[in-house]
C-alpha cells in the first residue's frame, strides 16, 4: 500500500492494438498512436499493457511492483519469498527522460506457486489464481510502500506520472515485443503524483485502460467488497478489472455477456427481445444491477487471448475501431489509428454498450 | 371525575362572510360544529384540526387556529405532558393516537445531501435519454449460469426465484381495511395497478371487490391471521408476514368492534361487531426457526411462485434480526422505521420505541453485505418517507424500494390530525361510517395517488440524471453519492457516508 488516495476524476486517451495471429510487435507503434492524442492527456499519467513480452517465462506470474523505498522492497521480497518460488527478480530497465522525474523503485519478479501452498487454513484446496489475487491484494493493501501494478503471465504493465510517450520511452518499450498493446494518457483534474494511479490497471492477466468516470462507482465498489475484492485505491478503473475477474474468471460468464452486464441493454430494448433472449437479459439486470457501470466511459480491456472495446450504454465517450488484415485497433480517435495504419480495411465507431471483442484466432499459441 | 381540559384548537367563524349553508356542520366528522339560533357555533374542544370545514366552506369563512392558551413556561413539563396526565387521571387508560411519531427526534434525511455531476462527468437529461426506474423485488442468486445454444445464442440456465416488477421503486404501505375505508383501499389498489407498483392489504384481509388487483397486491399474514385463506394468499403478488410495525414495535393491534361492520367482518372473517385483536407476537413464532417454518409453509401453499416478505419494526438489534430473516428464507425484508404511521397505537409506544429508518436501513444493508447475503433479499424501507428526496436517499443507503403510507394518505386528502383511531375521519379515509366513507371518491383519490407517484418518479429521474446515471440500480446502495451535514463521526460511520466537503 502506498498511502491513501482520494478518487480523482479524469479524462483520457486510450489506444490498443492486437494481432489476432499472435504476431509480436515492439512498442514503437503504440507509443506513436497514443502520442498523437497528446492533447487528451495532461502529463499526469500514462501507461501501457503488453502481452507476450516474456516468452521465456510464460508460465510464471510476472509481478511488476512499485516501491517507495529500498526497505519497502526488502520487506515485500520477504513476503514474496514466503508465498512464491521466486525464479528471477530484477529492476525493470528504464532510461532517463527529461520530463519524467522522481520515479519510484520499479522491479519485476517471475513467480511460481508451490502446489503445497494451495491449501487454506482448514486444509481445503485453493485455486492458484485466487491465491495470486490474494497475494496482490495483501501487498497493495497491507504492505507499506509497495504496489503491484501487474501480476499476469507473459504480460506486464508499464506506467507512471508523465505523458504516455515519455513513459513509453522511459520504460524502453521499443525493446519489448507483444501481440497486444494497450495504452493510456491521463487527464486527471488534480494530481496525486502517484505512479500507481496511472492506467492500465491490472489483475492477473487482465488489464484495463479507461477513458471516463464511473458514476456508479459507490455501489460497484460495495458490490465487489461482498466478493472480497478490496477497492482501496479509489480509482474507478480498478473496479472494472475486478468485475471481469469476478464475472468471467470466477463465475464463468462468457466475455460477451460479461460486457453486457457492465453495459447492460435498456429495458425498452430487452422488452422487445424474443422470449429466450429477454429471459437472459432480464436476469442479467435483476441479478447484476450493482455491477452495471454507469457514467461516461470507453474501455479497452485485455487478457492473454482477447482485446475488448466497450462503451457506456449511451456512449458518452468516444471509441473507434479499425481492422487491417490480422490487426485490430481501438482508440479514442480515428486519427490515432490512421497514424500507425493509414490504410485500414474497415473502420467504424463502436456503438453504445456494444462490446467489440477481438480474440486470438483458434489454435494460435502464445 | 370529568376532565377540565382546554381546547387544543379554536375554530374561528367569520359570521359576516358565512351564508349559513350549514355545510360545515355536516362535514365535520367529529361533531364540532352545530347550528344554533341563526349561526354556526363550534365546540372547540372537539376540533382536531382536520381542516375539513376550512377546506369545504364555500365562503372561506372558517379558520382553525391553535389555542394560544398559556401554560407557565416549563421545559420539562411541557403542555403535552400536563394534558396527558390530566387525561390519564380521568380515565386510567392508555392514551391512544394515530399517525406516526411526531416528536423532535433528529431526521437523518434532513442531514444528508445528494451529489451531482459537474464537468468531469456529464449529467444526463431525463427528457432526452432513457432513465430507468424499474425494480424487481425478490431473492437473487450470487451468479447466473448460461449455456451456449446451437443457434449461437446464450440461454439462461439458472432458474431464478420469483421476482415482482415495480415500474418505479415505490409501494404503498400496509394499511388494513378496517383501519381505513374500502374506498381508500380501492384507490390504493387501482393506483398501484395504474402505476405498475404494489399496494399492501395490511392485516385486514382482502375485500372481494379488490381481487382483480391481485397482481398489484401484497397480502399480509399478521398475528391475528384475519382473512387468511388459500385464495387470499394465491391472489397476491407478494405474501408478507407482519412481525412488527414501526409505529408500535412489539405491540399487537386492536380494531374496535364499532369499526367491524358487515363488510369488514366478512373480509376479516370475524363476527360482526367483535373487536379484532392482533396479538403482539405471532402465536406460532417464538424464534427465528419458527419464522422459517411459516415462510416455508406460505411458500408451499403458494407453489413457490411468490416472494415472501417479512415486515419488522426498526429496533436496536435490527441488523442481526434482518440477517436471521434473510437466512430463514425470506425474499424481501420490509423495514419500518419509528416514524411509520399507524391507525391506532399507544402514544407512549409510538413516541418512544424504535429507531429511525435511515439508521436501521444503513445498518441492515451493511450487515447483509458483510455477510455476503445482500443479494438473497430485497429491502423495502419505510417509516416517514415524505418526498422523492427521502426516497432517493433511502435508495442510496441501500433500499431496493420504499414504502409510503402517510404520504399516500396525505395525497388522498389526509391532514395528519392523528385521530385515525377514533373512526371519525372527516376525509373518509380512516373511518367506516358510510356517510364519511362516501366522501372519498375512489377514482379521484386514485388519480391523486397516481399523480403523486408520477411526480416522485419524475423527480427521481431528475435526481438520477443529475447524478449522471440512467438506472436506479446505480444509485442503490451507492452511499458515495451522499454526504452528511451536521452529523457526528459515529453517525456518519453508521450511515456509511462522508461529511460534506470530503
Ligand atoms: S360551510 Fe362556511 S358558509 Fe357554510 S355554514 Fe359553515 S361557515 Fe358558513
Ligand atoms: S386519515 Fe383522517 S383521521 Fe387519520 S390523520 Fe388523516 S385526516 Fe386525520
Amino acid at each position: 500500500m502506498i498511502g491513501t488516495f482520494p478518487r480523482i476524476p479524469s479524462g483520457c486517451a486510450i489506444s490498443g492494438m492486437m494481432s489476432k495471429k499472435g504476431r509480436r510487435m515492439n512498442g514503437e507503434a503504440v507509443i506513436k498512436s497514443i502520442a498523437l492524442m497528446h492533447d487528451r492527456s495532461n502529463g499526469l499519467g500514462g501507461g501501457f499493457a503488453a502481452y507476450g513480452i516474456y516468452p521465456d517465462f510464460k508460465n510464471h506470474y510476472a509481478f511488476h511492483i512499485l516501491y517507495s523505498s529500498k526497505q519497502n522492497r526488502i520487506d515485500t521480497e520477504t513476503y514474496l519469498k514466503d508465498k512464491f518460488i521466486v525464479d528471477r527478480c530484477e529492476p525493470i530497465p528504464t532510461r532517463n527522460v527529461d520530463n519524467i522525474t522522481d520515479p519510484p523503485i520499479i522491479w519485476r519478479y517471475f513467480l511460481l506457486v508451490d502446489g503445497k501452498s494451495l491449501y487454506d487454513n482448514a486444509g481445503q484446496p485453493v485455486d492458484e489464481r485466487d491465491y495470486v489475487v490474494e497475494a496482490v491484494m495483501y501487498i497493495n493493501n497491507c504492505l507499506d510502500g509497495a504496489f503491484v501494478i501487474s501480476s499476469g503471465k507473459n504480460m506486464g504493465a508499464f506506467k507512471g506520472v508523465g505523458y504516455p510517450e515519455d513513459i513509453g520511452r522511459f520504460f524502453c518499450l521499443e525493446d519489448y515485443e507483444a501481440y497486444i498493446w494497450t495504452s493510456h494518457g491521463r487527464f486527471p483534474t488534480n494530481t496525486p503524483g502517484w505512479w500507481g494511479g496511472a492506467h492500465p490497471f491490472c489483475l492477473l492477466d487482465w488489464s484495463v485502460v479507461h477513458n471516463g468516470e464511473i458514476s456508479s462507482y459507490g455501489i460497484n465498489k460495495r458490490y465487489l467488497e461482498m466478493f472480497n475484492y478490496r477497492c482501496e485505491l479509489q480509482t474507478d478503473t480498478e473496479v472494472v478489472a475486478y468485475f471481469v475477474d469476478l464475472l468471467h474468471r470466477k463465475q464463468g460468464i462468457p466475455l460477451e455477456l460479461t460486457c453486457k452486464i457492465l453495459a447492460a441493454p435498456f429495458w425498452q430494448e430487452i422488452d422487445r427481445m424474443e422470449p429466450e433472449q429477454r429471459a437472459v437479459y432480464t436476469a442479467i439486470r435483476q441479478v447484476y444491477g450493482s455491477a452495471l457501470l454507469n457514467g461516461p466511459f470507453s474501455f479497452i480491456i485485455a487478457n492473454s487471448r482477447a482485446m475488448i472495446g466497450l462503451n457506456d450504454r449511451i456512449k458518452l465517450r468516444p471509441m473507434t475501431v479499425g481492422i487491417k488484415d490480422d490487426m485490430v485497433y481501438m482508440a479514442s480517435e480515428e486519427s490515432a489509428i490512421r497514424e500507425i495504419c493509414p490504410d485500414l480495411d474497415e473502420v467504424w465507431t463502436a456503438e453504445a454498450g456494444e462490446p467489440v471483442i477481438a480474440e486470438l484466432e483458434e489454435g494460435v499459441e502464445v | 371525575m370529568s376532565v377540565y381540559l382546554p381546547a387544543e384548537f379554536n375554530v374561528q367563524i367569520d359570521h359576516t362572510l358565512c351564508r349559513r349553508c350549514r355545510r360545515c356542520v355536516a362535514e365535520c366528522g367529529f361533531g364540532t360544529l352545530s347550528f344554533k339560533g341563526d349561526k354556526v357555533v363550534a365546540d372547540h374542544k372537539k376540533c382536531v384540526a382536520c381542516q375539513r370545514c376550512v377546506s369545504t366552506c364555500p365562503e372561506a369563512a372558517i379558520n382553525v387556529v391553535k389555542n394560544p392558551l398559556a401554560y407557565k413556561e416549563n421545559h420539562h413539563w411541557t403542555p403535552e405532558h400536563i394534558k396527558n396526565l390530566h387525561k390519564q387521571a380521568a380515565t386510567g387508560g392508555m392514551l391512544l393516537t394515530g399517525g406516526g411519531n411526531d416528536k423532535v427526534y433528529k431526521s437523518y434525511f434532513d442531514h444528508m445531501v445528494l451529489d451531482a455531476c459537474q464537468v468531469t462527468n456529464p449529467s444526463i437529461d431525463p427528457l432526452r435519454e432513457p432513465m430507468e426506474l424499474r425494480t424487481y423485488l425478490g431473492s437473487k442468486p450470487d451468479s447466473l449460469e448460461f449455456r451456449y445454444s446451437e443457434n449461437g445464442e446464450y440461454k439462461l440456465k439458472t432458474k431464478l426465484n420469483p421476482q415482482v416488477k415495480l415500474d418505479t421503486p415505490i409501494v404503498f404501505s400496509a394499511m388494513s381495511y378496517g383501519a381505513i375505508s374500502l374506498n381508500a383501499h380501492k384507490a390504493l389498489a387501482s393506483a398501484a395497478k395504474e402505476c405498475g407498483i404494489l399496494y399492501n392489504t395490511g392485516e385486514g384481509g382482502l375485500h372481494k371487490e379488490l381481487y382483480c388487483y391481485g397482481e398489484n397486491t401484497i397480502v399480509q399474514v399478521a398475528s391475528g391471521r384475519f382473512g387468511v385463506n388459500q385464495e387470499y394468499l394465491n391472489r397476491a403478488a407478494v405474501v408478507e408476514i407482519k412481525c412488527g410495525q414501526g409505529a408500535k414495535p412489539g405491540i399487537g393491534g386492536h380494531l374496535p368492534g364499532e369499526k367491524v361492520n358487515r363488510e369488514v367482518s366478512q373480509t376479516r372473517m370475524i363476527p360482526e361487531g367483535s373487536d379484532a385483536i392482533s396479538p403482539a407476537p405471532h402465536h406460532d413464532i417464538y424464534s427465528i426457526e419458527d419464522l422459517a417454518q411459516l415462510i416455508y409453509a406460505i411458500k408451499e401453499a403458494t407453489g413457490y411462485e411468490k416472494p415472501v416478505s417479512v415486515k419488522i419494526a426498526a429496533v436496536h438489534n435490527v441488523a442481526a434480526i434482518a440477517s436471521g430473516i434473510a437466512r430463514a428464507g425470506a425474499d424481501i425484508i420490509y423495514l419500518d422505521g419509528f416514524r411509520g404511521g399507524t391507525g391506532a397505537a399507544p402514544t407512549i409506544i409510538r413516541d418512544n420505541v424504535g429507531i429511525p429508518i435511515e439508521i436501521a436501513l444503513a445498518a441492515v444493508d451493511d450487515r447483509l453485505r458483510k455477510e455476503g447475503i445482500r443479494n438473497k433479499v430485497s429491502i423495502i424501507a419505510s417509516g416517514g418517507i415524505r418526498s422523492s428526496a427521502d426516497m432517493a436517499k433511502a435508495i442510496a443507503l441501500g433500499a431496493d424500494a420504499v414504502a409510503v403510507g402517510t404520504a399516500a394518505l396525505i395525497a388522498m386528502g389526509c391532514r395528519l390530525c392523528q385521530k385515525c383511531y377514533t373512526g371519525s375521519c372527516s376525509w373518509g379515509i380512516a373511518t367506516q361510517r358510510p356517510e364519511l366513507v362516501r366522501r372519498l371518491n375512489p377514482d379521484k383519490a386514485a388519480q391523486c395517488l397516481i399523480n403523486m407517484i408520477r411526480g416522485w418518479s419524475l423527480e427521481l429521474k431528475e435526481i438520477l440524471g443529475a447524478l449522471g446515471v440512467n438506472a436506479v440500480e446505480s444509485l442503490r446502495g451507492s452511499r458515495e453519492r451522499l454526504r452528511g451535514i451536521g452529523l457526528n463521526e459515529t453517525e456518519l460511520n453508521i450511515l456509511g457516508i462522508k461529511p460534506a466537503g470530503r
